[in-house]
C-alpha cells in the first residue's frame, strides 16, 4: 500500500501535465531570455508564456507579475521592497501575530533598521478586524501585510475590506496568499491588494518557484541587485525550469479548481466529522467556514503533536504537526498561542491537508487509524489522568 | 531523523504505566515546554524492584522513558542515582542535537523519584506540585539574550547583531 499523503501544505507533488511540460522545456530550451539571438528569444517567448499563465489565475496584467525563488523570497521581496521604496514616506508597518515567518522575520530585519511595526491580535477563529486595522494606521504607515489564507488554521483573513482601508489611507497592501493561491480563486481585481505572494508548490508546480503580483505603480524596491530581469524587479537569470513549471501548474489549477474544490471539501468535511465523532477532546482549529478547503488543523488534548505524527507515519499516513517539539525552535506554535489555546494543547496539533489525488478510501483509513493512536498515547500521558480523575 | 533503537523504544515503550502503591514518584517538565515525565518506582532492600513511566512528549521523550526504566530496573539506588541522561542518551544510539535539552529528562525523572522515596522514609513530605510549577517559571522566563554580551536579540537570531556571535539554533540560551 502506499503512502497516503495528507501534507499539501508543505508541498504538493508535481502534476503530471507540469511535470511533462518542465521535461520538454529541458530538452529543448537552453537560452537565456536577455540574449537577443534566436536561442536566446525561444527562452524569453516560455518565459513570457508562463507570466501569462500566472497571470491568468489570478486575473492580473502579465506586467505585473514578477518571479521569485519561492513564497519567501516573494513575502520578503513585498515587505523589504516596499520599506525601501517606500522610506521617503514612513517607517511604520501593520501586520498580524499569526502571519507566516517569511514576512515576521522579514520585519525583524527592519526593526533593527529603525522601522516600528504594530502586529494585530486575531479572535479565536484566527480572524483579524479590519477595525483594528484602521486605527493602527498612522501618517507614517506605509505598509500593511496581511496573509490571505493562514498556513496553520486555514483562516481566510478579510483581505478586500482590508485592501479598501489601505486604498483610502494610501497605504500600500501586500498579503500572502502563499496557501490560496491555486487552491482558492484569487481574483487580484476584486481583491484589491498592491502585492500578492505565491508560491507554485502549493498548486502542482515545483519547488524553488514563486511570484510577486505587483500593482503597476507600486513602489517595490528590488531585493537582488543585479541586472534588468523581472521588469527591474529582481536581478538575476531566472530559474525558467521552475518558472514553466509554475505557469503549465497555474494553467492546470484555473481548469481544474471548479472540478478539484468540491470533490476536496467534501473529503475534508468528512475527515474533520469523522476525526470529531470518533475522538473526544479533540479541537477543530480556525474560522468554520471562512476557511481553506482542504486543512484540517485538529489539536487533540492530552498527546503531543509529534508523538502523533510518528505513529501515523508508521502506519503509511504522513501528516504535518505544529508541536513545539517538531518545529526545531523548540516553542509552541505563535498562531495557536494567538487564537487563545493554552500550550498544552497547541502541542497536539495536527494538519492534514488533502491534495487532488486523496480519495475517500483514504480519509477512512485515517479515520480508522487515528483513535487507537490516540488512546495509546493518552494511555500513556500523565496529563490525560490528571485533567479526567480532577 | 531518529536512531533504530529510539524508534523501537518509541513503537514499543517498556514498562508503561503507574505503580498505585509507589514508593516514591518523580515528576518533571511540563506540558508548556513539549515534554512532561513521571517515574514511579518499587523499592524492595536498597533496589529497584519495579518501575513504570507516565510521559506527555516527544518520540525521543517517550523513548527516553522506555529506556530510563530498563537502565535502572534491578539497580540498587546509589547505582540508579549514578544514571545520567546522556547515559539514556547513548544507550538509545544517540538523539537529535535539539531533542538533547527538552527531551532527555529521564534521569532527572528517576533521581527526583529516589529523593522522593528517601524523603518518605526520613518523615519529610514533599509538595512535587510545587516543585513543577517552579520549573515552569524557569521555562517561561527564557527570552532572548545573547550568550557572550548579554544584549537582548530578535527571536531566531543567526547571531547576536551587537558582537557577532553565533546564537545556538536550540531555544537554551
Amino acid at each position: 500500500m502506499g503512502v497516503i499523503y495528507l501534507d499539501h501544505l508543505s508541498g504538493t507533488p508535481l502534476h503530471p501535465r507540469v511535470k511533462e511540460a518542465m521535461i520538454n522545456h529541458i530538452n529543448t530550451v537552453y537560452g537565456n531570455p536577455v540574449s537577443d539571438h534566436q536561442v536566446g528569444q525561444q527562452a524569453a517567448q516560455a518565459l513570457d508564456t508562463a507570466r501569462s499563465q500566472v497571470a491568468a489565475l489570478i486575473n492580473a496584467d502579465p506586467g505585473e507579475i514578477v518571479f521569485e525563488s519561492g513564497g519567501t523570497e516573494s513575502v520578503n521581496h513585498a515587505v523589504k521592497g516596499v520599506a525601501i521604496g517606500m522610506r521617503e514616506k514612513g517607517n511604520h508597518i501593520i501586520t498580524t501575530n499569526i502571519e507566516h515567518k517569511s514576512v515576521l522575520n522579514s520585519l525583524r530585519t527592519l526593526r533593527l533598521l529603525d522601522y516600528t511595526v504594530t502586529s494585530l491580535d486575531v479572535d479565536s477563529q484566527g480572524l483579524v478586524d479590519p477595525a483594528a486595522v484602521e486605527a493602527a494606521i498612522t501618517p507614517g504607515t506605509i505598509l500593511i501585510s496581511i496573509m490571505l489564507a493562514n498556513n496553520e488554521i486555514g483562516t481566510l483573513e478579510p483581505i478586500a475590506e482590508i485592501a479598501k482601508i489601505a486604498q483610502k489611507h494610501k497605504v500600500v497592501c501586500h498579503s500572502d496568499a502563499v496557501d490560496a493561491v491555486g487552491v482558492i480563486p484569487v481574483d487580484i481585481k476584486s481583491l484589491g491588494v498592491d502585492l500578492l505572494s505565491m508560491a507554485a508548490n502549493q498548486f502542482y508546480g515545483p519547488p524553488g518557484v514563486g511570484a510577486l503580483y505587483v500593482r503597476k505603480g507600486t513602489r517595490v524596491w528590488p531585493l537582488l541587485d543585479g541586472g534588468m530581469q523581472e521588469n527591474k524587479r529582481r536581478a538575476g537569470t531566472e530559474n525558467l525550469i521552475g518558472i514553466v513549471g509554475m505557469g503549465v501548474a497555474a494553467a492546470v489549477a484555473k481548469e481544474e479548481m471548479p472540478g478539484r474544490l468540491p470533490l476536496i471539501k467534501a473529503l475534508r468535511d468528512k475527515l474533520r466529522d469523522g476525526l470529531v465523532a470518533r475522538i473526544p477532546d479533540i479541537i477543530i482549529n480556525g474560522h468554520p467556514t471562512q476557511c481553506l478547503p482542504h486543512l484540517v488543523s485538529a489539536s487533540v488534548k492530552y498527546v503531543e503533536g509529534e508523538s502523533l505524527m510518528l505513529m501515523l507515519d508508521e502506519e503509511g499516513i504522513a501528516v504535518a504537526t505544529r508541536s513545539a517539539c517538531a518545529s526545531g525552535s523548540l516553542r509552541a506554535s505563535h498562531v495557536l498561542i494567538s487564537t487563545g489555546m493554552d500550550f498544552a494543547t497547541a502541542q497536539g496539533t495536527l494538519l492534514f491537508s488533502l491534495g487532488r489525488d486523496t480519495t475517500e478510501a483514504d480519509v477512512n483509513r485515517v479515520l480508522e487509524v487515528m483513535p487507537p493512536i490516540v488512546q495509546t498515547l493518552r494511555d500513556m500521558s500523565p496529563i490525560y489522568k490528571k485533567e479526567h480523575t480532577a | 531523523m531518529y536512531s533504530q533503537i529510539v524508534m523501537d523504544h518509541f513503537k514499543n515503550p517498556r514498562n508503561v504505566g503507574e505503580i498505585p502503591d509507589a514508593d516514591g514518584i518523580g515528576e518533571v517538565g511540563n506540558p508548556v515546554c513539549g515534554d512532561m515525565m513521571n517515574v514511579y518506582i518499587k523499592v524492595s532492600g536498597d533496589k529497584i524492584a519495579d518501575i513504570k513511566f507516565k510521559t506527555f512528549g516527544c518520540g525521543a521523550a517517550i523513548a527516553v522513558s522506555s529506556m530510563l526504566t530498563e537502565l535502572a530496573k534491578g539497580k540498587t539506588l546509589a547505582e540508579a542515582m549514578n544514571i545520567t541522561n546522556k547515559d539514556v542518551a547513548e544507550a538509545l544510539g544517540g538523539l537529535p542535537q535539539n531533542k538533547l535539552h527538552c527531551s532527555n529528562l529521564g534521569a532527572d525523572a528517576l533521581h527526583s523519584a529516589i529523593k522522593n522515596y528517601m524523603d518518605r522514609k526520613s518523615g519529610k513530605i514533599k509538595d512535587t506540585a510545587k516543585d513543577r510549577e517552579e520549573h515552569v517559571k524557569s521555562r517561561e522566563a527564557q527570552a532572548c539574550y545573547c550568550p557572550y554580551c548579554s544584549k537582548k536579540v530578535e527571536e531566531e537570531s543567526p547571531f547576536c547583531i551587537f558582537c557577532g556571535t553565533e546564537i545556538p539554533h536550540e531555544h537554551d540560551h
